[in-house]
């Protein structure tokens, strides 16, 4: 219980970090969340920098995906579901009243954990997002289908299928889909809950160096149960532990040197 | 398997694999279902083949095709154009006013209403309940309701008091039918929306879409052939229903086809019940009355058919994604 007491975001984890420091992009402040009279995020304080790799990681229950779904409200959906805290985003309080859930949702993307392709072609599953957004124009369409497929690297697969039903893609085409369909509308950050979950390791591993790839030019916040997943693609780590954030570091510090017990036993695979 | 038993210490343990006796009631709850289910096929068939036999022969283009001008009991002078057209009329006019209704209630239901406020139980108990009423009554309502309080006042304030929509008409007997299937509609709308993944609704808000976007976009298009497979069983449900429209609309015997939504109208349901019970020679109507029965059926069928065929093409749209 002892560990309990000791800060949960020690800010000089930040400053030691390895990576080039970038300054606070989004702002977790005090966040503590409730699913009716359960407490599932317990004064969660964090700060994600602009343009680097950030991985939640913590055992089933932890309340990872639930943070990361706080960040483009999707939590809003669900009825009993109480926040207290401030998030920000480039300095706006996303939870303000006068904030636009739809504004919110385009500059914050999200791919999901199960592949989500709409059952339409492999072309309106792109336009959808575009079309919502304003694009109208059919050379304009074609014109950001193709980039956006190219940057999930999938244009060379499907270039002479975009009319097909994207149904009829393998699980990791669709996911990638699903990201390519993100990164369309331009988003800044990119929330990925476990998308390589349900994919075989060849699958996953285009979508490891796909993420690597996004970084150039998106945020990425990502939950991942594969302790490898994390350390191979992320700058800093963030350790969730029953609705706690237990330590939030460089994801090298995370690995070799935590400073939280609880941490080390559980990126060794002692729990969880 | 023999020298296995020699040799092993335990030849119980082998033999216990093995069925030792008749399993008495595995064979009587076996037979039991599947006679159940031959008798249910046979007394379908009884009826169909019943009718068909005997309509069969009664059946012919000049009684599809004629409106009887005279004794509609006689074989001679009969026909059923009339009842055909004003059957097909009413079930339409009702699909075209249940639809809309039925699939915005299933959409507030699913998509909007909290799932556990009271007010969606008080609507989902209401629905429940209607599905229940017996079919006289919403006849009577109908009655009350559209002819006695709408058609009258749309009367006074349209035609001077003049009785126009104030009596029974088709449009009010298509009405009474459309508030009798809306619980069939609303049940099978409800059902299809719900079947649709969750994944799909988050994929299209998390794009930046509204709800009422992602609802006209992305769910009604892939819930399309559930709501028609609700609109198929309303229309099956109304087309032999004869208690709604007695009030209604339904007329004894016209000299004419219906041709406004305010004329009444003569209906196979009907006409069978009037050849059944009004005849003055009963022998030389029961071929009149087994063609029309035949006939009843056969438009149910051909609706019904209709139905199915565009739910198919939908459906194979749907796969296919344009």
């Amino acid at each position: 219980m002892a560990e309990i007491s000791i800060p949960k975001l020690a800010p000089q984890a930040t400053t030691t970090a390895d990576a080039t420091p970038g300054a606070p992009f989004i702002e977790v402040e005090n966040v503590s969340l409730y699913y009716g009279a359960s407490k599932a995020l317990k004064n969660i304080s964090v700060k994600l920098e602009e343009k680097l790799v950030t991985a939640f990681i913590g055992p089933s229950g932890c309340g990872k995906s639930t943070l990361l779904r706080c960040l483009n409200r999707m939590n809003d959906l669900i009825d009993s579901v109480r926040i207290e805290g401030a998030i920000r985003i480039g300095g706006h309080d996303i939870y303000a009243r006068d904030v636009d859930v739809i504004e919110l949702r385009k500059r914050v993307g999200m791919v999901f954990q199960k592949s989500n392709p709409f059952p339409k072609s492999i072309y309106e599953n792109v336009a959808y997002g575009l079309r919502l957004h304003g694009v109208k124009n059919k050379a304009d369409l074609d014109a950001r289908i193709e980039e956006s497929l190219q940057q999930s690297a999938l244009w060379e697969e499907v270039k002479d299928r975009l009319h097909s039903s994207a149904l009829g893609l393998s699980g990791g085409q669709q996911q990638r889909l699903c990201i390519a369909r993100a990164i369309a509308i331009k988003p800044e950050i990119i929330l990925m809950d476990e998308p390589a979950s349900a994919l075989d390791p060849i699958a996953t591993a285009r979508i490891e160096d796909l993420i690597l790839d996004l970084k150039k030019e998106f945020t990425i916040v990502i939950v991942t149960h594969n302790m490898q997943q994390a350390a191979r693609i992320s700058d800093r780590t963030a350790f969730f532990y029953m609705g706690e954030l237990v330590e939030f570091a460089a994801t090298s510090k995370i690995f070799t040197n935590p400073a939280q017990k609880r941490t080390e036993d559980y990126v060794s695979g002692r729990f969880g | 398997m023999n020298s296995a038993a020699t040799t092993t210490p335990a030849p119980t343990a082998t033999r216990h694999f093995r069925a030792e006796k008749f399993d008495f009631w595995s064979f009587f709850f076996t037979g039991l279902t599947g006679l159940a289910t031959l008798f249910i096929l046979g007394i379908l068939a009884t009826i169909l083949l019943n009718i068909l036999v005997n309509g069969w022969s009664a059946i012919s283009w000049h009684f599809v095709s004629t409106i009887p001008k005279k004794d509609f009991f006689d074989a001679n002078t009969t026909g059923v154009l009339p009842m055909i057209v004003g059957t097909a009329f009413r079930v339409i006019v009702m699909t075209i006013f249940v639809i809309p209704i039925g699939v915005i209630t299933a959409i507030y239901l699913t998509e909007y209403a909290a799932n556990t406020s009271i007010i969606t139980r008080i609507i989902r108990a209401a629905v429940n309940n209607l599905a229940g009423v017996p079919s006289i009554v919403f006849g009577l309502f109908g009655l009350g309701f559209f002819i006695n309080f709408v058609g009258k006042n749309m009367d006074y304030l349209l035609h001077n008091t003049t009785a126009v929509w104030g009596q029974p008409a088709l449009i009010w007997a298509s009405l009474t039918l459309a508030v009798m299937t809306l619980p069939v509609v609303i049940v099978a709308t409800e059902e299809s929306l719900k079947a649709i993944p969750p994944g799909l609704r988050e994929a299209s808000l998390a794009l930046g879409a509204t709800k009422l976007e992602t609802i006209l976009k992305i769910v009604l298009p892939q819930a399309l052939p559930g709501i028609m497979t609700g609109g198929i069983l309303a229309v099956s449900r109304a087309a032999g229903e004869v208690a709604p429209i007695l009030f209604t609309g339904v007329a004894y015997y016209m000299a004419s086809l219906p041709s406004h939504l305010s004329d009444q109208f003569m209906d196979l349901g009907n006409h069978i019940f009037v050849l059944a019970t009004q005849s003055p020679n009963i022998e030389q109507t029961r071929p009149i009355l087994y063609a029309t029965v035949l006939v009843l059926l056969l438009l149910t069928f051909a609706l019904n058919i209709v139905a199915i065929l565009i739910r198919a093409r939908v459906r194979k749209k749907l796969r296919a994604l344009g």
